[in-house]
C-alpha cells in the first residue's frame, strides 16, 4: 500500500507536483471504474480518489452529477465502493475516497473507517465536513491509521483556513474557485494566493482542485500547489467516448497529458 | 421596542431567542440536531448572515421596517376564523383557524421572505436566489424582490412546474427566472441541491432566501423567527376570542416553517399540546410517502443533522406527497429536537385524507385552502375525535388552495 505521504516525498524528491485523479466508484460501471482508474494511474496519477455516489451531490456539477447518476442507477453500493479501492490500490496508486458526509454517518464512523483501511485506503476526503463537526470522523480515521483530508476555500478567513488544516492530515485541498466541480477554461484567479495563505499555516502539502482539465492548466498549478486534482475531465473523456476500449484510451491520452504537464 | 404605536412586533416578539429556552447554541445545534455540513466555501457566508442577522434583530430600525412591510404589504395581523361547520366532523371540538391564507402572496410564506429580503439589503447584495415546492416561496420571494428591486432567481423541480403552473406564471409575471430543475426527483430536495450549486459559485452578490426552517446553520433559527409573528399573534388572538389558551394546535410540517411559526410562541405553555401532520403520500405501506419525523431517522441532509428519509447507507430516499410544499424527505432540526424531547407530536396525514379535508373546508366553510394546509386540517379533524367536544384546537391555515386548482381538477373531477 503506498501512502500520501511516500507519494509527496517522491513527488518533492523529483521536483515536481503529485497528479491525482478522481472517478465515482460505480462509473461507467463497477468493473468498468477500476478499468479506468487503473487506466488513471497507467497514464501517470500518483493518487486516486474513489468518489462514494451520493443522491445529493449538492457541490458537485453536472458532468459528476451525471457520473454519480449512473453509478447509482447501477446499483453501486458501498461495499463496492470498497471493492473498487481494493482494486485500484493494488495498481499502487495511493487511493482515498472522496464522499459527502452522511453515508459515512449512516455507515458508522468506526466501521467504515476500518473497512476502508482493511481495503487499502489510506484515506478519505470529506468536502462538507466542517472542522465544527469531524470529531468523530478525525477519531474513527485516527483509530484506522488512515489520513483526514479537508478543503479550504477561497473565501475562508485566515482563521477557518488554520482550523481546517489542523484537522487535515496526508494533504489539504484547496478549492481553487467559489463554485461546483466542473473543468473551467482557466483555473480560478484565486487559487494561488489561497495556496500561500495555506502554506502560512500548515506544512503538509497543498493540493489544487476545481475546474482543472488540461496539461497547460496542470503546469500552471504545478508551478505552486504540491499536487494538482483531476475529476471532470477525466469523467467527460468517459462519458464522451462511443465505446469502452476509446474511452479508456481517451483517459490514457488525457493523463500523459495531465502528467507531462505536472512535471512542468 | 416597547412604545411602538400599534405596532404587531416588538423586539421579543421577533427574537424568540432566549425566552423560551429553546435556541441553537453557537454551533446551530437544537441537542445533537442542526449545525453545518456545508462546502467550507459557503462558511463565510453563513457567518456573514449570522452576524448580520444578530445585529438586525436588536436593531430598532430594521423591527420597524419589518413590521411597517408585515402590516401594509402583507396584511397583518391575519385574522382568526372559527370554523364550526366543519368542526362539526371532529365531534364537536371547537376549531379556529389562524388565516395565513390571508397574507399578500397567500401562504405564511410572505412573513420570512420580508425579513430576509430586509436582511439582504442590510448585507449589500443585490441578487436573491431561492428554491420552491408548492411555489409560495418563490410567489412570495419574487414578490419581495420586486418591491426591493433585487434580482430574483427561483430554482423549482420540473415535476413542481408542472403541479404548480399557475405559481410559475406568477413568479414570472413578477420579474423573476425560474429554473426548472431536472435531476434526481425533480421536486424540492432538488431544487435546493441546484440553489446551493448557485449560491457558492455566487456568493459574493447573491444571498440564499431559504423558504423553511431546515439548511444550515443560521436558516432554521432565521427562518423560524421571522416566521414566529404567526404564533404570537395567535395566541393574544386566542386569549381575546375564548378567553384562554387553544388545547391543541395543528399545524402541517414540510421543512417546518409554518409549524415552528405557530408553535414556538405556545412552547413555554404546557398545557398546550403541539401537533405538526406530515404527508402521508399514498401511505405507509406503499413507500409512497414524507413522513419524515415519523418513519425517518436521523442523518445529514442539506447541511443539518434531522430526520431524513433515508436507506441504510446514508442515500436520500425520495419522498412523494399530492401536495408539493410537503414532498420534503428532511425537515427543520428544530422539530427534531421538539419530536425527540416530546414537546411536540408529529402524525402522518395521507392524500386522501388532505383532500378529504380540502373539499370539506371548501364545501361547509366557504374557504379553499391549500393542500399542504389541509393536512392540518384533516389532523385537526382526527384529534378533536381524540380530545372530545370540550377541546379547542387551533390550526395554522399555513395557505389558500388558488395554485392546487389543477390538482384539485383531477383529483375530484372537476
Ligand atoms: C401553504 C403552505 N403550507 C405549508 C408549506 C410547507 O412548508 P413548511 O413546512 O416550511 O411550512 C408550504 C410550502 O410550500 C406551503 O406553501
Amino acid at each position: 500500500m503506498t501512502t500520501l505521504q511516500t507519494v509527496f516525498a517522491k513527488a518533492k524528491a523529483d521536483g515536481r507536483a503529485a497528479l491525482i485523479g478522481y472517478l465515482p466508484a460505480g462509473f461507467p460501471s463497477k468493473e468498468g471504474a477500476i478499468a479506468v482508474a487503473t487506466a488513471m494511474v497507467d497514464a501517470g496519477c500518483d493518487v486516486i480518489e474513489i468518489g462514494l455516489p451520493y443522491s445529493d451531490p449538492l457541490m458537485d456539477g453536472p458532468t459528476i452529477q451525471d457520473a454519480v447518476h449512473r453509478a447509482l442507477t447501477n446499483g453501486t453500493r458501498i461495499a463496492d465502493v470498497l471493492r473498487t479501492v481494493e482494486g485500484v490500490a493494488k495498481t499502487g496508486a495511493a487511493t482515498l475516497v472522496m464522499t459527502y458526509w452522511n453515508p459515512i454517518d449512516r455507515y458508522g464512523a468506526e466501521r467504515f473507517a476500518g473497512d476502508l483501511a482493511n481495503a487499502g485506503g489510506v484515506g478519505t476526503i470529506t468536502p462538507d465536513l466542517t472542522p465544527e463537526e469531524a470529531g468523530p470522523w478525525r477519531e474513527a480515521s485516527a483509530g484506522a491509521g488512515i489520513d483526514t483530508v479537508f478543503l479550504v476555500a477561497p473565501s475562508s478567513t485566515e482563521a477557518r483556513i488554520k482550523a481546517v488544516v489542523d484537522s487535515c492530515t496526508g494533504f489539504v485541498y484547496a478549492a481553487s474557485l467559489m463554485g461546483v466541480t466542473g473543468a473551467r477554461d482557466s483555473v480560478g484567479a484565486a487559487a494561488q494566493g489561497l495556496v500561500e495563505r495555506t502554506r502560512s499555516h500548515t506544512s503538509l502539502p497543498v493540493c489544487v482542485g476545481l475546474g482543472v482539465g488540461t496539461g497547460r492548466q496542470a503546469a500552471e498549478v504545478a508551478g505552486y500547489a504540491d499536487g494538482v486534482i483531476v475529476g471532470s475531465a477525466f469523467i467527460r473523456r468517459v462519458l464522451d467516448a462511443p465505446d469502452e476500449a476509446s474511452g479508456l484510451a481517451s483517459v490514457r491520452e488525457l493523463g500523459a497529458e495531465l502528467a507531462a504537464g505536472v512535471r512542468g | 421596542m416597547t412604545t411602538h404605536e400599534g405596532t404587531v412586533l416588538t423586539a421579543a416578539d421577533l427574537a424568540g431567542n432566549g425566552l423560551h429556552g429553546n435556541d441553537p447554541d453557537i454551533h446551530g445545534k437544537f441537542g445533537v440536531f442542526g449545525g453545518r455540513y456545508v462546502p467550507e466555501a459557503l462558511i463565510p457566508a453563513l457567518d456573514e448572515v449570522a452576524a448580520e442577522y444578530d445585529k438586525a434583530k436588536n436593531d430598532v430600525a430594521f423591527l420597524r421596517e419589518f413590521d411597517h412591510l408585515l402590516r401594509t404589504y402583507a396584511g397583518r395581523p391575519t385574522t382568526l376564523t372559527e370554523v364550526p361547520r366543519f368542526a362539526e366532523q371532529a365531534g364537536g371540538a371547537r376549531i379556529i383557524l389562524k388565516r395565513e391564507d390571508l397574507t399578500h402572496t397567500g401562504a405564511h410564506k410572505i412573513n420570512n421572505v420580508l425579513g430576509q429580503a430586509l436582511l439582504t439589503k442590510r448585507l449589500g447584495k443585490t441578487r436573491v436566489i431561492a428554491e420552491t415546492g408548492a411555489g409560495q416561496h418563490g410567489v412570495a420571494t419574487a414578490t419581495a424582490a420586486a418591491l426591493l428591486g433585487l434580482e430574483c432567481v427561483i430554482y423549482m423541480g420540473a415535476v413542481d412546474c408542472e403541479r404548480q403552473a399557475l405559481n410559475v406564471a406568477r413568479m414570472k409575471l413578477l420579474g423573476a427566472t425560474v429554473v426548472p430543475v431536472t435531476n434526481g426527483s425533480q421536486t424540492l430536495k432538488d431544487a435546493i441541491n441546484e440553489a446551493f450549486r448557485d449560491w457558492v459559485a455566487n456568493v459574493d452578490r447573491t444571498h440564499y432566501l431559504f423558504g423553511t426552517i431546515a439548511g444550515p446553520h443560521p436558516f432554521p433559527e432565521i427562518v423560524r423567527d421571522f416566521a414566529r409573528i404567526i404564533g404570537v399573534e395567535a395566541r393574544r388572538q386566542m386569549l381575546e376570542l375564548t378567553g384562554r389558551l387553544p388545547d391543541a394546535i395543528a399545524a402541517a410540517v414540510g421543512g417546518g416553517s409554518n409549524a415552528i411559526g405557530i408553535f414556538h410562541a405556545f412552547l413555554g405553555d404546557e398545557g398546550v399540546q403541539l401537533h405538526g401532520y406530515e404527508a402521508g403520500g399514498r401511505g405507509l405501506e406503499s413507500g409512497e410517502h414524507a413522513l419524515t419525523l415519523t418513519e425517518g431517522s436521523v442523518g445529514v441532509l442539506h447541511g443539518s443533522r434531522t430526520y431524513v428519509l433515508q436507506d441504510e447507507e446514508g442515500q436520500t430516499v425520495e419522498s412523494h406527497s399530492i401536495s408539493a410544499g410537503l414532498d420534503y424527505p428532511g425537515v427543520g432540526p428544530e422539530h427534531a429536537w421538539l419530536k425527540d424531547t416530546g414537546r411536540a407530536t408529529y402524525h402522518g396525514i395521507t392524500d386522501a385524507e388532505a383532500m378529504e379535508a380540502f373539499s370539506l373546508l371548501a364545501r361547509t366553510e366557504g374557504i379553499i385552502p391549500a393542500i399542504e394546509s389541509s393536512h392540518a386540517l384533516a389532523g385537526a379533524l382526527k384529534l378533536g375525535r381524540e380530545l372530545g367536544p370540550e377541546a379547542t384546537i387551533l390550526v395554522n391555515l399555513s395557505g389558500r388552495g388558488d395554485k392546487d386548482m389543477g390538482t384539485a381538477m383531477k383529483y375530484f373531477n372537476l
